[in-house]
């Protein structure tokens, strides 16, 4: 009986969930409410969970929860601890949720809703989740290696130089991009300058009371820090109203490039706790807050999207980003489908807290589907404002036209009425001089955000929510970009240090500065010129920063595809091999199309012979015939760039596919380094306290 | 309902790292008790540079 129950439940979760996802898919020309979006989430969600990853953990990884896991093995009281897997599972989220899954869906929904939230629904449950908690449950295995190190221990040398060297490629191209969102947000906007500005010392006054006044009281820094937060965004709306205050903040894009930089530089030097620790409690505590205001209001509102489930983009010529809908929208929604950044977290940092294998599918899956859930979000507050509107804040100046008023006629011709009294109103209503061609993804996020926030919480406030959403995203990218930096210089010192053991030395001053220097030109060199380039620079970068996070993911896809296979569980290798393939189709697919297409929008060699072609002819507007020459040299680079990562990925494939075949052959390879099994001892209360 | 709350308290110490040096103690007291322990103030330098050092963000 109670066995009926269950069936009859899980089949009426199936039955809603193919109605949502079937009314999402087949809806055309009407409005569609969000709520349609949240049950069709929350039922492929449930059943993957339920069943997909119930069936991986058991059979194909055969989590075992007599094993005792490296946290209970090596307990050593400070980064080996056996933790409740509610609180691994808080620190494994707020580690992998990052400003990706919201900056993603929001470009993507260029192509209409459609396209995005299938990708984010079944990416994530296929693919995404699935290398999440393989690799988590590998590294549990292998007493918390880090992925680098277990592509080297089980493929061989190239495995783990080719993580290596994807890892640092990637967060430099992520810090350029992440740096440019907030530039863009904080362009001419005197308020959002002030606020971003603020989070500085406001985390170095957190920092100060946790090290010096008060150590060790993490909570009462904490309520300090967002108290101080949300003090700053009415501050700054007080700056942008005082006549003589607001010129201070008030910033061309380059300069506060200049300063971005400046500030990366600086943190990746100044000890951890003045402010890369303190900044990362605020942005932890701000940003699940506001994940869960937001799912509130969203299900409290449920407002209704007006973006057409697909728009005419599709075919390529989309004013965000070019490029047809395959394989584009799968590289520009990495975060919340698949991102092989999270396989750092899961490898190395969570399985040091793990105290039984039986959580591997709550925490590595389960988390990653929380992250889809975020993305879904964002999916939504992109689509729930007017297509004109979306389009007018997130098309370069370089695409519609610089004047307002051809960008509103050009915006109109495509189908998306928009008119400029419309934009002006709304940027009033914002607390901004303008939202025209607000490129990053970020303030559209904001307008989508301060406008559910506002019909759920007040409509009076509308231009706090909005900077607040900003300080929202700026808190965590700037957290990222810091992170990335010192991680980045950490990596570059370990890689100087073959060479002149000298230079590895963490704490010896020369090296630091210039390795954390050479980070910061890295990312800093991307990050100026794509805010010099006219058609906004996310174009170029976001396309380049997904390919490289998917090879990331292909690198971590193809250790567990080896595992398996040399686990004699060749039968089972499809969980892990056909996310793996699809993943190289995109991949490949779309690293060939930014090489080689004609398209001047979407490859990069063509572009830079055409602008080559246009300054020869004295065809550029003087402005743009300035940057030129260094516009045409990125492009260049930007096109090598993607044939190093493509080629990186393939070398990789064809080395575990070497492996396997060697294997299956009955060669000897690289044996299976799983640490022995050891029986647990922990028991069931002592570790749930 | 207090102990619920208690509960949520605990939970909220734990994940924000409020009761790190209360679980070092433990932990100390459990392992090695032959050694003095850290004082607060050095314990908690020590853990916030551990915690920084390697990936501990994402996208």
């Amino acid at each position: 009986m109670n066995n009926l129950l269950k069936n009859s439940i899980w089949i009426l979760i199936t039955a809603l969930g193919a109605t949502a996802v079937g009314g999402i898919a087949l809806n055309r020309g009407e409005s569609i409410n969000t709520l349609w979006f949240i049950t069709a989430a929350l039922c492929v969600y449930a059943i993957a969970y339920r069943f997909y990853a119930a069936w991986i953990a058991a059979t194909v990884l055969a989590v075992d929860e007599t094993r005792a896991t490296p946290a209970e093995r090596l307990d050593n009281g400070r980064d080996f601890v056996p933790t409740n897997k509610w609180i691994v599972f808080g620190h494994h989220f707020a580690a992998i949720a990052g400003p990706g899954p919201l900056v993603g869906p929001t470009l993507a929904a260029q192509f209409g809703y459609l396209p995005g939230t299938l990708w984010i629904l079944f990416g994530a449950v296929l693919g995404g989740c699935v290398q999440d908690m393989v690799t988590l449950f590998l590294s549990t295995r292998r007493d918390a290696k880090s992925l680098g190190q277990m592509a080297r221990d089980e493929l061989g040398a190239l495995g783990g130089t080719a993580a290596l060297i994807a890892t640092f490629a990637i967060m430099i191209i992520l810090i350029a991009v992440l740096g440019l969102v907030v530039v863009n947000a904080m362009k001419h906007s005197p308020w959002a300058t002030a606020t971003v500005s603020a989070t500085i010392p406001i985390a170095m006054i957190v920092g100060l009371y946790m090290r010096s006044f008060r150590p060790g009281q993490v909570l009462e820094a904490s309520v300090l820090g967002v108290a101080l937060l949300l003090l700053s965004v009415m501050g700054g709306g007080w700056i942008d109203r005082s006549e003589t205050l607001r010129v201070w903040f008030d910033h061309e894009g380059l300069t506060l490039a200049w300063w971005v930089m400046a500030y990366g530089f600086a943190a990746a030097i100044l000890p951890v706790w003045l402010l890369l620790a303190p900044r990362d409690y605020l942005s932890t505590y701000v940003k699940l807050g506001t994940i869960t205001l937001l799912a509130v209001a969203i299900i409290m509102l449920q407002p209704t999207v007006k973006m057409p489930a697909l728009t005419q983009f599709i075919d390529g010529t989309g004013p965000i980003f070019g490029g047809k809908l395959f394989p584009f929208v799968f590289i520009t929604i990495a975060c919340g489908a698949i991102s092989g950044f999270h396989a750092l977290i899961a490898s190395g940092t969570t399985p040091k807290l793990l105290s039984n294998e039986r959580d591997i599918r709550m925490i590595g899956y389960g988390g990653m589907l929380l992250e889809s859930f975020v993305a879904i979000m964002a999916m939504m507050a992109a689509t729930v404002l007017d297509p004109g509107v979306f389009f007018a804040i997130n098309s370069p100046a370089g695409v519609v036209g610089k004047e307002a008023v051809d960008a509103v006629a050009k915006i109109s011709s495509w189908g998306f009425p928009v008119t400029v009294d419309q934009m002006q109103l709304l940027a009033n209503q914002m607390g901004e001089a303008t939202l025209f061609a607000r490129t990053g993804g970020a303030p559209s996020l904001a307008v989508g955000m301060a406008s559910i926030f506002g019909s759920a919480f007040g409509e009076s406030m509308l231009a706090l929510w909005y900077h607040f959403a900003i300080m929202f995203e700026a808190i965590f990218i700037l957290t990222t970009l810091d992170a990335g930096t010192r991680v980045g210089r950490f990596m570059l010192q370990d890689m100087l240090g073959n060479i002149w053991p000298k230079m590895g030395e963490t704490s010896w001053t020369p090296s630091v500065v210039l390795t954390s220097a050479l980070v910061v030109a890295g990312w800093g060199y991307f990050l100026y010129i794509g805010v010099i380039d006219p058609n906004g620079g996310v174009n170029i970068l976001w396309p380049l920063f997904g390919i490289a996070n998917q090879m990331l993911a292909a690198i971590a896809l193809c250790v567990a595809t080896g595992i398996l296979v040399k686990s004699d569980k060749i039968e089972y290798a499809w969980v892990t091999g056909l996310p793996l393939a699809w993943l190289v189709t995109i991949t490949s697919t779309a690293a060939w199309e930014k090489i080689a297409s004609d398209n001047t929008r979407i490859g990069f060699f063509s572009a830079a012979n055409d602008l080559a072609d246009k300054l020869a002819a004295g065809a550029l507007p003087p402005e743009k015939a300035a940057v030129a020459p260094q516009l045409i040299f990125n492009l260049h680079l930007d096109g090598w760039l993607t044939l190093f990562f493509v080629t990186l990925l393939w070398l990789i494939v064809f080395d575990m596919l070497r492996v396997c075949s060697r294997y299956l052959a009955g060669k000897p390879v690289l044996p299976l380094a799983e640490s022995p099994h050891s029986p647990s001892r922990l028991v069931e209360d002592w570790v749930r306290d | 309902m207090l102990s619920k709350l208690k509960r949520f308290w605990r939970v909220v110490r734990r994940l924000s790292g409020d009761d790190a040096y209360e679980r070092y103690l433990q932990h100390h007291v459990a392992h090695h008790q032959a050694d003095t322990p850290l004082s607060k103030e050095a314990f908690f330098k020590r853990w916030q540079d551990e915690k920084w050092n390697g990936i501990k963000r994402c996208c």
